[in-house]
């Protein structure tokens, strides 16, 4: 097998008492999409969040996380971005009283030219809205801007969590083609509840059930075993098909 | 009418001591979330070292270019301290409010106590030039030119404060910071360089403070800073936390409202309606006047 991107071995995490990772293993190949997938509430963001270093303070973290031959876990936040490690939260997480151009700058890095050319070339949308305040686009445009201001700098792995939540169809398809073209050209680990996304973007899935892995291999395998979908997600079988 | 114009003029000199208090509280709490309860010592900082650097530093007095001097020393002074703070008692405290909370206010309490055990509990003559004892006549009010060099003062730490956070690098990094920090650091950005950064700007705001406090009022005393303590936070939170414009406006309100029911009302009246406003902001507009809203 491909030397993985990113390996995650037995990370444990308790935030509060609730021990909500318990061992989770997985491996993100160096290219293409693999999704995070599990039902709600089974810690998809929280292990995420874990990766990046976001686990809130007084929260414990167990096991081991590296990409390539570096560990992440312990590393600041900051430092593990710089090093290639992109992350688009749930919710997008603009800075809404910022301007779209105030909140592209933001990303920008000393000594890095910052990417615009090809994340204008992505999303035009965000280099004629530059001025406009980010928190009076649409949940589309956040989104956008969400993940052009990532793309700015090169990065070696993109965590993308919920892109298309809350998005209306057309959008949600916007969104798709987008991390498509992205995916091209850096591997993503995605978080996704829509399945009609899931099948259109991943190559591996990870299925987390109750703090763990519960399956994991081939994304295009796991959507056509209809009965096996619907066990481990919880979803009818119109869902999946739809 | 001579009246109004002295009470509005010597409220916005009011005004103008507790937003250079305010806006380094409101900018710490907005983008650290710190509680920073010793704020007040760098204002005694401030006071205290422009005294001192006025009888003792070389070039410096309490006239003219001397006069700038002590002051430029008294801010640095005040800045230095805020720095070293932040970096030694508040860094490691970070998201752990209970914890910052007993050692501000422990480092306040001591801070002051430090100050009196130096130069004793008693107010001293600050060393101030002759003009700001004279008065100017505005409007045909008889204006004492200290609290008019304490309003300018304001308004210019005012734009600076507004171009800095407008137009740099970090301005734009605390701006981003205030609303949500997590996503700052997620950006690749080392927030805590800005969190040192905003005590540095805070502390020296607030040691300016004291040493043109010290001109308004003739004298240093160790507690003077704890007192204006308590009315800037009022200021901070009726303008909303990590909002400069938001504190500015709060600041004046304050001030005015203080100085006008004081005189009008009996004395005391006025501080007394400045906690019912603070009350009425906390019921109509919980964030603040310019406060960040909560997004869900």
């Amino acid at each position: 097998m491909v030397e993985p991107v990113l390996s995650v071995a037995d990370l444990s995490v308790r935030i509060a008492g609730l021990h909500i990772l318990q061992g989770v293993s997985f491996e993100v190949a160096p290219t293409g999409v693999t999704v995070l997938l599990g039902r709600n509430g089974v810690g998809k963001t929280t292990t995420l969040r874990a990766i990046v270093g976001l686990t809130p303070r007084g929260g414990e973290v167990r096991g081991s996380v590296r990409m390539g031959a570096r560990s992440l876990l312990a590393r600041p936040t900051h430092r593990l971005v710089r090093d290639g490690l992109g992350y688009v939260p749930e919710d997008r997480c603009v800075f809404a009283a910022l301007t779209v151009a105030e909140n592209l700058r933001l990303a920008e890095r000393r000594g890095v030219t910052p990417a615009y050319d090809k994340v204008f070339a992505l999303f035009p949308e965000l280099e004629r809205r530059g001025r406009q305040r980010a928190g009076s686009l649409s949940g589309g445009q956040q989104q956008m801007l969400a993940i052009g201001r990532v793309l700015l700098n090169d990065n070696r792995l993109l965590l993308v969590d919920e892109p298309t939540k809350g998005l209306a169809p057309k959008v949600v398809t916007e969104v798709a083609e987008v991390l498509e073209r992205v995916a091209e050209s850096v591997p993503v680990l995605l978080v996704e509840q829509n399945l009609a996304v899931v099948r259109r973007l991943a190559t591996d899935a990870v299925v987390l059930s109750a703090g763990k892995v519960a399956w994991t291999g081939d994304a295009q395998e796991l959507l056509l075993e209809t009965a096996l979908t619907k066990s481990l997600l919880g979803v009818g079988s119109a869902e999946v098909h739809s | 009418m001579n009246t109004v114009v002295l009470l509005t003029l010597t409220g916005l000199g009011l005004a103008a001591l507790y937003f250079l208090v305010a806006s380094g509280l409101s900018l710490v709490f907005g983008l650290a979330d710190v509680l920073n309860f010793a704020h007040g010592l760098f204002l005694g900082v401030g006071a205290y070292a422009t005294w001192w650097a006025s009888g003792n530093l070389p070039g410096a007095g309490p006239d003219g270019f001397g006069f700038v001097l002590a002051v430029v020393f008294g801010v640095l002074a005040g800045s230095l301290v805020a720095v070293l703070v932040e970096l030694v008692l508040i860094r490691p405290l970070y998201s752990r409010t209970i914890e910052q909370v007993l050692v501000t206010v422990g480092l306040s309490l001591a801070g002051v106590a430090l100050l009196q055990a130096t130069w004793g509990a008693d107010p001293r003559p600050f060393p101030r030039p002759d003009w700001s004892r004279g008065v100017t006549s505005v409007l045909g009010a008889q204006v004492p030119n200290a609290g008019l060099l304490l309003i300018v003062a304001a308004a210019v730490v005012l734009g600076a404060l507004l171009a800095f956070l407008r137009w740099t690098r970090y301005g734009l990094i605390i701006r981003a910071g205030v609303e949500n920090r997590e996503m700052v650091t997620a950006l690749g950005i080392d927030v805590r360089k800005a969190f040192t950064l905003v005590f540095a700007i805070g502390g020296a705001a607030a040691a300016l403070a004291g040493a043109l406090g010290g001109v308004y009022f003739g004298t240093v005393s160790p507690g003077q800073g704890g007192s204006l303590l308590i009315f800037a936070f009022i200021v901070v939170v009726i303008g909303g936390m990590g909002s400069v414009v938001g504190s500015a406006y709060a600041a004046v309100a304050v001030g005015l409202l203080q100085q006008f029911v004081n005189y009008y009302g009996t004395s005391g009246l006025g501080d007394l309606c400045v906690v019912g406003l603070l009350a009425v902001v906390l019921l109509l507009r919980p964030q603040g006047l310019a406060g960040k809203v909560a997004h869900a």
